[in-house]
């Protein structure tokens, strides 16, 4: 089952860090975060595609979906 | 295709670059020596024009904060990113903001003006800097330990209009300088609150910066911090951009002076220009953004980052009012007190909200 993380309406850098601290805690798999704004998807996306991750961005209703996978 | 071109490194680097070069140029053109661009500066100029302080030399609506504010705004319209939130935190974050700009008029500038000050060879910069990011270093450690304003909330498309509805009401307020019998409204005759450039020039320049910083997330307070917490160097080399162009801008604009003596608007008492930006480091750090940041999250409708704003105009009114702000001869009477004070007013605040407090109590237990 794939793991799931709500990171809406926290500050900068939050999103971020909690994301990665998960990412190295799972260390491959598939990771779904759910982000509010366009800062957050792109922290989380340029952390985690340097990280050597996989990442697909789905919009819905002005928030993003973001698939990390490895 | 556009999107992802604005969130590219190139991109980030050419806001750099634009905003080094225009703070060079916006100096060349009236604007105070090595404050071509400084948000704190600028924001307590602005607090004197409203007579939220007394302090005669520097009192002027400076159109480049409305202009980052209109910017920021007009960039998250067309791009979809206006999203009114609000509720982590506000009382903290009005705090925050007037502690950060207690520590940054103790050093005189805010990290802006921190390399804008470098790029002009002050070398009391140096001091200032190495404060900065010991500031951001000592936040960086409570983040780590779980520090957290709360999260903030959808709210009502209102909410986030009123920075920009205010800033509009500044912006007429300039065009328009109505003369009431208080006095008001205040602007400088001499001093760095009389230098400025054409307003026209300044608003363009200012609504560009805004639009391009909106869309990189330009920061340089977590450029630092992005590069110590996750090596993540993105917003680094836009503000090492920044320095370069300024640099390089001054040299050619003949604006380069080095040394440490006699520097425009900036003092030499080394231990004070350090620890008034460990102070502002630490606060800006622990709401998330230096002030060019708040300011450009107030545009897309951040409410929380409004508070901060309106934090930092209530501070630089106090700062000015109780002798804390320095001047060319040093820091003022209560600055350093204040530095010490702001200080321990962080550590309560993010002990208190981070992991730490509750490590505490369980200890006890």
């Amino acid at each position: 089952m794939n793991q799931s993380i709500d990171v809406r309406g926290l500050s900068c850098p939050l999103p971020v860090v909690t994301v990665r601290k998960k990412l190295l805690e799972i260390k491959n798999g598939v990771l779904e975060v759910l982000v509010d704004t366009g800062t957050s998807r792109d922290n989380i996306t340029r952390m985690a595609v340097n990280a050597s991750w996989k990442v697909v961005v789905r919009e819905e209703d002005g928030e993003y979906l973001l698939t990390i996978s490895k | 295709m556009l999107k992802e071109f604005f969130s590219s490194r190139k991109y980030v680097i050419f806001t750099g670059i634009f905003i080094g070069i225009s703070a060079a140029f916006l100096q060349k053109l009236g604007n105070p020596a090595n404050m071509g661009i400084c948000v704190a500066c600028m924001v307590r100029d602005t607090a004197g024009a409203l007579g939220l302080h007394r302090a005669e030399v520097v009192q002027y609506i400076r159109p480049e904060i409305i202009g980052f504010v209109l910017g920021s705004l007009m960039a998250a319209l067309i791009f979809k990113e206006f999203k009114p939130r609000a509720g982590s935190a506000p009382l903290v974050r009005f705090v925050l903001g007037f502690l950060a700009m207690v520590g940054a008029l103790v050093f005189l500038g805010c990290p802006w003006r921190t390399l804008l000050r470098l790029a002009g060879g002050d070398g009391n910069a140096l001091f200032g800097l190495a404060g900065l990011v010991v500031g951001i270093w000592i936040g960086i450690f409570f983040i780590k330990s779980g520090y957290n304003l709360g999260r903030n909330q959808r709210t009502n498309p209102i909410v986030g209009w009123i920075m920009p509805v205010i800033m509009i009401g500044l912006f007429l307020l300039l065009i328009f300088r109505p003369q009431l019998p208080s006095g008001a409204i205040f602007f400088s005759s001499k001093g760095p609150g009389a230098q400025h450039a054409p307003i026209f020039i300044a608003i363009i320049i200012a609504l560009a910066i805004g639009f391009f910083a909106q869309r990189t997330r330009f920061c340089t307070v977590a450029a630092v911090r992005d590069v110590i917490l996750i090596k993540d160097t993105y917003l680094f080399t836009g503000v090492v951009s920044l320095l370069l162009a300024a640099l390089a801008s001054n040299l050619i604009l003949k604006q380069f002076h080095p040394g440490f003596y006699d520097q425009p608007v900036a003092h030499t008492n080394q231990l004070w220009n350090f620890g008034g930006m460990v102070l502002a480091g630490l606060a800006f750090t622990l709401a998330g953004g230096c002030p060019g940041r708040q300011l450009f999250l107030s545009g897309e409708g951040d409410a929380d980052a409004a508070v901060f704003v309106l934090g930092m105009i209530a501070g630089a009114g106090f700062a000015h009012n109780f002798a804390i702000a320095s001047s060319p001869k040093g820091p003022g009477l209560w600055g350093p007190a204040s530095v010490i004070v702001g200080l321990v007013i962080c550590f309560i605040i993010a002990f208190s909200m981070s992991d730490l407090r509750k490590k505490k109590m369980e200890d006890k237990k």
